[in-house]
C-alpha cells in the first residue's frame, strides 16, 4: 500500500483494492447526511438570532440585520475559494481526480456565496449610502472581480473537453484566481474605502447579542457550505463513474 | 421582525427538504452504479 502526500480521503478506503469511486461518493454523502439535522437547527437559530435576538442598530435601523447573512456568506466564499486553491495545488502534485472534484465543487458553492454577498451588500447600501453600487469602492470592486474570476473558471471548465489538460488548466486558473481573496480581505485596510470595518485586530465593535447572532450565523453558513460541497463532490463522482461504465 | 423570521424559516425548510431529496436521489444513483459495476466485474 502506498501513501501519497498531501493525504486525501482515499486513505480511508485504501484497504479496498476494487472500484473505490462509489465508496468515496458514499463517504461524501454520509458526511453530508450527518450534517443535515444540525444544519437545519443551526440555520433556524441563526435566523432567530438575526431577526429576533439581536437588537436593532441605533443609526441604521432594521436594515442592519442583513449584516448577519452578508458576513456569513463572505466568510464562506473565502473558505470555498480556499478549497479551490487547495484542490488545485493537490491535483497538480498528485494528479488524482478527487482533488479536481473538490476544486470544481468549491468553485460552484463559492460563486453562490459570492452572489449572496453581492446582492445583500447593495440591499444594505441603498438606504445607508444612498446608492446601490459605489463604483469607486475597493472592497466592492475587488469582490466583483473575485466573482467574475470564478464565473470565468466555470466557463473555462464547461468549454474544455474532458481529460488531463482540462483538469490541469482549471487547477492553475483556480490557484491564480485565489490571489484575489487576500486582496479583497485587505482592501479595506490598504485603500481608502467607505465599506465598514466591523472586525478589527482589537475585536468586533458590536453589542454582545450582535456578536452571538453573527457567530451562530457564520457557523450555520459554514456547515451549509461544507454540506453543499460534499453533495456536489458525490454528484461529480457518480457522474464520472456513470461515464466510465458507459465507455467500459 | 417576527413575520420575516417565520417567512425565512418557511423558505429554509423548503430548501432543506430539497437538499434531503437531492441526497436521497444521489444515494440511489450510487447504489445502482455500485450494483452495475459489480455485475460488469462478474462478467469480466
Amino acid at each position: 500500500m502506498s501513501f501519497t502526500w498531501p493525504p486525501d480521503l482515499y486513505f480511508l478506503i485504501m484497504l479496498s483494492p476494487i472500484n473505490t469511486s462509489w465508496r468515496l461518493a458514499r463517504l461524501y454523502l454520509r458526511i453530508a447526511d450527518w450534517s443535515l439535522i444540525p444544519l437545519y437547527f443551526l440555520m433556524v437559530v441563526a435566523l432567530y438570532g438575526a431577526f429576533l435576538y439581536a437588537p436593532t442598530e441605533r443609526e441604521m435601523g432594521e436594515v442592519q440585520r442583513i449584516f448577519y447573512f452578508h458576513v456569513g456568506a463572505a466568510w464562506n466564499c473565502f473558505l470555498a475559494f480556499f478549497g479551490v486553491f487547495l484542490g488545485g495545488v493537490a491535483y497538480l502534485i498528485t494528479r488524482k481526480r478527487s482533488w479536481d472534484h473538490l476544486a470544481a465543487s468549491c468553485v460552484e458553492v463559492g460563486v453562490v456565496f459570492t452572489t449572496m454577498v453581492l446582492t445583500t451588500g447593495p440591499i444594505w447600501a441603498r438606504p445607508i449610502w444612498n446608492t446601490w453600487w459605489p463604483w469607486g469602492d475597493p472592497r466592492i470592486m475587488t469582490t466583483m472581480v473575485l466573482w467574475l474570476i470564478y464565473v470565468a473558471y466555470l466557463m473555462l471548465r464547461s468549454s474544455l473537453p474532458e481529460g488531463e489538460t482540462k483538469y490541469k488548466y482549471c487547477a492553475v486558473f483556480g490557484i491564480i484566481g485565489f490571489l484575489d481573496v487576500p486582496i479583497v480581505w485587505f482592501s479595506i485596510r490598504w485603500w481608502r474605502t467607505i465599506h465598514p470595518v466591523v472586525i478589527t485586530s482589537s475585536g468586533a465593535e458590536l453589542e454582545p447579542e450582535m456578536i452571538h447572532a453573527l457567530f451562530v450565523s457564520v457557523i450555520a453558513m459554514t456547515v451549509l457550505c461544507v454540506t453543499l460541497v460534499m453533495l456536489r463532490m458525490a454528484m461529480r463522482l457518480n457522474s464520472s463513474m456513470a461515464e466510465e461504465l458507459t465507455h467500459s | 421582525m417576527t413575520y420575516l423570521f417565520f417567512g425565512y424559516v418557511v423558505i429554509w425548510t423548503i430548501l432543506f427538504f430539497y437538499l434531503v431529496f437531492l441526497m436521497r436521489s444521489q444515494k440511489q444513483v450510487n447504489d445502482k452504479l455500485k450494483a452495475l459495476s459489480e455485475t460488469l466485474d462478474q462478467h469480466d
